[in-house]
């Protein structure tokens, strides 16, 4: 099926499958990552990080790094003069997270396996990882402890002695009457839900540029969130704000891995104050392995009670969740988001999430694409396959019956969260008007004849994105003590050209191409001439980066709402000068017009003209230039969705499950740019895919890590994954006037549970009933044979 | 490390010739020395791929070779695909039909579709996913590289775009430095 008809509106950009502004420098390689970059005086940095999972420091032996020639400084955590260590952002009201302290260099005791020791500056790249291994280091070991559930056992090795125990925090959300729903169901099942530890796995490995001079210091970084290292940066290395200027130039990827503050960068800035020469750290992958936050990891034991017919009465979810060693910028809060959207896109009268939070020896969890939703959305979509079979009823007819009905929105779930739009059996019907699931039925029954297993598998989902109204998430509110609205200044300069500012922060999204679009359409130009700088905190107002899909619905909105401060000031000069009323002007053609009159009108350059060289066209009572900033702050979340069909083949001798045809209809609100919409959810749903079947992050019981290389942490290939027939409807959000919701981590959300249940479906007829991921062969190979036996 | 050895090589049609420790990668040679940082790194263990180039006309893995291997070669790199403003069709297939993203992996992408083109003109989407298995890419799910691959194989068949092999030139160039007798 071909994805979408363009629907183009306004001067014609947005609703285009425009191609990208960004490609040209991208494709001819003249584009600049931060490791492009060297200044001159430049110094390398190295880091010693430690083998143990848990262990004290006995000692440091810098001396035979400190005699080479080619090292300058040699740290560790004892030689650093922090004013604060890394942050944790959350502090959710009345109930208490225990939060270790967390510095950039261990004191005393190290971890996980990956904790820095030592830095180890010296003249170029590869003399300081010699000299790093020069870095001699004593540990006495200490027990460490892996498994979550032990760790909370009385007796467990405690990961932080100081804390007196292994419990982060615990966290409830709920809403309705739990007891009178499981009271009122004919059936109650119980399941348990593992979804595993995973990797980030951007390509381009995290890189930190700093340089200081006289005082003013400069940092470029591999990050999503260029404005927030700033404001740590200040904080923790007690430097005043305006002094410091932090750069994401282009990002290879990010998926949440870069929306941290990471030791290595606080080091970079520190060190380069203190050698007052540029200090530069490029990570290899074996180390990103070991010390770019991990995500997902919860154990979840769900309960759903639910009518004879399929309707749910009660959801109740208990989530042990496997937080690592320290508590990282966002770290405990992720599995709350997923409870936000623990309704799914059902009707269910009474939910309720019990979160733990857990330390163990392995590296610090935090925000990977989804964060949290595609937990739960594997949870509530497995489970409801779960519940049709226990009923002996189709899984769609079951989410049929659940479905919030379209005519209901907003609506407000059990847990008081109100959604803002949404058409669930919409994107279910589209997507069954391309899939004949009574002729797969029977073509399945075919192959099963001829010794191929194939099955189908569907999940229906919505997440909660376009993160996020300040006074909802922030102090008073969930605790992040932060607010999350977005920034945009938009400046016409005097030729007509346009640049735009955007507190955004994107790392490969498109967003320099949609956000041209839509302010073409408003001021009547070429997306051509609209440039779009980001990740600069020297350029632009404040802004708060890109993560949670909420460049467009937040950022761009703030976009919107700066160019219409312009556009209005523009039809004041043209309604001035053509002696026509204000409301009388639109844009048309590449023209601001009067209306009837499309013969009269100014262009933007003319309009710009008029601003800059003040005289009769402007008014008196304006004042000249043309340029306005917005500041937005949503006043709700907005709630993409959509229905994904998956059909995969087992081989049923190996237990290789592979996805042979893979279907998704989505929803995110009328399009700017249906390409980057495709492009999102092509990537969004083999991220999924390759936790499901090929990726997991590994520890054994003595805290070693096991996929430390992408030899061992399989991402997948071209080869491992099919081409996607994708379709959308477009039901538009009331929260912002775009109309538009994130789109972003949609396809990492929806995807994983659609797999899962294929892969079960495809071996119900061998007596498999469940799996848990990740589906490797063996594991799938075991499942046969206990099923079998 | 003191010692240093003599390379040299052509990339992209010129001529270089440095001093580099043995122990030099031809990929830092490329970015650190000679400034062409088009060419990524993303892993440890060659299976990203952002590295490849072309040397003598294949595609390899330059994370994985060292700079004094490539004495007497002739390397081709993604500053050396474009003739001029004109693009080669594998960036023009990737332009427009969104074959990437954050970009990071797009140069060894390219590189490696070039090798596979010239090897394989008129290639199946399942000859191109198995022939870009040693590239990762993380952003795209390979939809639209896969489809810029094969659309810019069309382009080259139907006449509308010249072949894809990009180093002709190049090698006949490496070879002449080769029989110098300078090959390591």
């Amino acid at each position: 099926m071909s994805a979408t008809e363009e629907r183009v509106s306004g001067n014609g950009h947005v609703g285009r499958r425009m191609r990208r502004k960004e490609d040209p420098r991208l494709i001819t390689g003249r584009a600049t990552y931060v490791d492009d970059m060297n200044l001159l005086g430049q110094l390398w940095c190295a880091f010693v990080r430690s083998p143990e999972a848990h262990a004290k420091i006995v000692s440091i032996d810098k001396s035979g790094a400190e005699a080479r020639d080619d090292v300058f400084a040699v740290y560790t955590g004892d030689d650093l003069d922090l004013a604060s260590g890394l942050p944790m952002a959350w502090v959710p009201p009345g109930v208490e997270v225990q939060t270790p302290e967390h510095w950039p260099l261990a004191r005393g005791e190290v971890k996980h396996v990956g904790d820095p020791v030592a830095m180890v500056v010296g003249e170029d790249r590869y003399a300081v990882i010699d000299a790093a291994e020069e870095v001699l280091v004593e540990y006495d070991p200490l027990p460490a402890v892996t498994d979550p559930h032990a760790a909370l056992e009385d007796g467990a090795p405690l990961v932080h002695e100081s804390l007196g125990t292994n419990k982060i925090h615990e966290w409830s959300l709920g809403g309705g009457d739990l007891d009178a729903g499981f009271a009122e169901a004919d059936v109650t099942i119980e399941r348990t839900v593992v979804n595993h530890r995973t990797h980030g796995g951007a390509i381009e490995p995290r890189a930190v540029l700093a340089e200081d001079r006289a005082g003013d210091l400069t940092v470029w970084s591999s990050t999503q969130v260029p404005h927030f290292l700033r404001l740590f940066l200040a904080l923790i290395l007690n430097v005043s704000e305006e002094r410091i200027r932090v750069v994401a130039p282009e990002v290879g990827g990010g998926f949440g891995s870069k929306l941290q503050i990471y030791g290595e960068e606080v080091l970079c800035a520190w060190a380069a104050r203190k050698l007052a020469r540029p200090v530069k750290w490029v990570e290899t992958r074996s180390e990103s392995m070991m010390a770019q936050h991990h995500g997902r990891d919860q154990v979840a034991t769900v309960r759903i009670g639910a009518k004879r017919d399929g309707t749910v009465t009660a959801f109740h979810t208990k989530i042990v969740a496997d937080m690592g060693a320290y508590l990282m910028l966002l770290t405990p809060v992720i599995p709350s988001l997923g409870a936000f959207v623990m309704n799914g896109c059902y009707k269910f009268p009474a939910v309720q999430t019990d979160i733990v939070g857990v330390f163990t020896n392995k590296m610090a969890t935090d925000a990977i694409r989804g964060a949290g939703r595609p937990e739960a959305t594997h949870m509530i979509e497995t489970c409801m396959d779960q519940l049709a079979a226990e009923l002996g009823l189709d899984p769609l007819e079951v989410r049929r019956r659940n479905f919030i009905p379209a005519g209901e929105f907003p609506y407000t779930t059990a847990l008081g969260i109100v959604y803002d739009s949404g058409n669930y059996q919409g994107t279910l019907d589209k997507l069954l008007e391309h899939l004949d699931v009574d002729a797969f039925r029977r073509e399945q029954e075919e192959l099963r004849a001829k010794g191929i297993h194939r099955g189908i598998g569907f999940s229906t989902y919505t997440e909660i994105c376009g993160l996020a109204p300040s006074r909802v998430v922030g102090p008073a509110g969930v605790g992040l003590q932060t607010g999350l609205w977005e920034s945009a200044m938009v400046r016409v300069h005097i030729t007509g050209a346009v640049t735009v500012y955007t507190g955004t922060s994107p790392h490969g999204q498109g967003l320099e191409t949609s956000f041209a679009q839509i302010v073409a359409d408003r001021l009547g130009v070429d997306p051509e001439q609209v440039e779009v700088l980001h990740g600069d905190t020297s350029t632009g107002p404040q802004g708060l980066g890109t993560y949670g899909s909420r460049s467009l619905s937040v950022g761009g909105e703030a976009i919107a709402r700066a160019t219409e401060k312009v556009a209005a000031k523009a039809r004041a000069i043209v309604a001035h000068s053509l002696e026509a009323a204000p409301e009388d002007i639109e844009v048309q053609d590449g023209k601001f017009i009067v209306k009837g009159s499309p013969d009269k009108g100014m262009t933007l350059a003319e309009v710009a003209g008029a601003a800059y060289i003040p005289g009769d066209q402007l008014p008196p009572d304006l004042e000249p230039g043309l340029e306005e900033t917005a500041f937005y702050d949503p006043e709700n979340f907005v709630f993409p969705f959509g229905a994904h069909a998956a059909i995969v083949d087992v081989d049923v001798e190996t237990g290789k499950v592979k996805v042979v045809r893979y279907l998704a209809v989505d929803d995110c609100g009328p399009a700017i740019n249906p390409m980057l919409i495709d492009g999102q959810l092509h990537g969004g749903i083999v991220h999924a895919i390759g936790q499901v079947l090929y990726e997991q992050v590994v520890y054994d019981d003595t805290g070693q890590l096991v996929t430390g290389t992408f030899v061992d942490y399989a991402l997948p290939t071209a080869a491992e994954v099919p081409s996607f027939e994708l379709d959308r409807t477009e039901t538009p959000s009331p929260t912002n006037s775009l109309g538009v919701k994130g789109i972003g981590e949609a396809g990492t959300i929806g995807a994983s549970a659609a797999v899962v249940n294929a892969t079960v479906d495809a071996l119900r007829p061998l007596g498999v009933t469940e799996l848990q991921m990740p589906l490797s062969p063996m594991r799938v190979w075991q499942q046969i044979q206990e099923a079998q036996a | 490390m003191s010692a240093t050895v003599p390379v040299r090589l052509e990339v992209n049609g010129r001529a270089h010739q440095v001093d580099v420790e043995p122990r030099l990668l031809l990929v830092h040679l490329l970015r650190d020395r000679l400034g062409l940082t088009g060419t990524h790194v993303g892993c440890d263990t060659s299976n990203c791929g952002a590295c490849t180039v072309h040397l003598d006309g294949d595609a390899v893995k330059s994370c994985t070779v060292l700079a004094a291997q490539a004495d007497g070669c002739s390397v081709t790199t993604i500053e050396g695909m474009a003739d001029g403003a004109t693009l080669h069709p594998l960036q023009e297939a990737f332009w427009k039909d969104h074959g990437l993203q954050c970009g990071y992996c797009t140069p060894g992408m390219i590189m490696a579709a070039a090798d596979l083109l010239a090897r394989n003109p008129d290639p199946t989407e399942e000859e191109v996913r198995h022939g870009l298995e040693g590239n990762l890419c993380r952003c795209t799910g390979y939809h639209n590289i896969v489809r810029a691959v094969l659309d810019a194989a069309e382009g080259v068949r139907t006449g509308r775009i010249e072949t894809p092999a990009p180093t002709a030139a190049g090698r006949e160039a490496g070879e002449e430095l080769a029989e110098e007798g300078l090959g390591a």
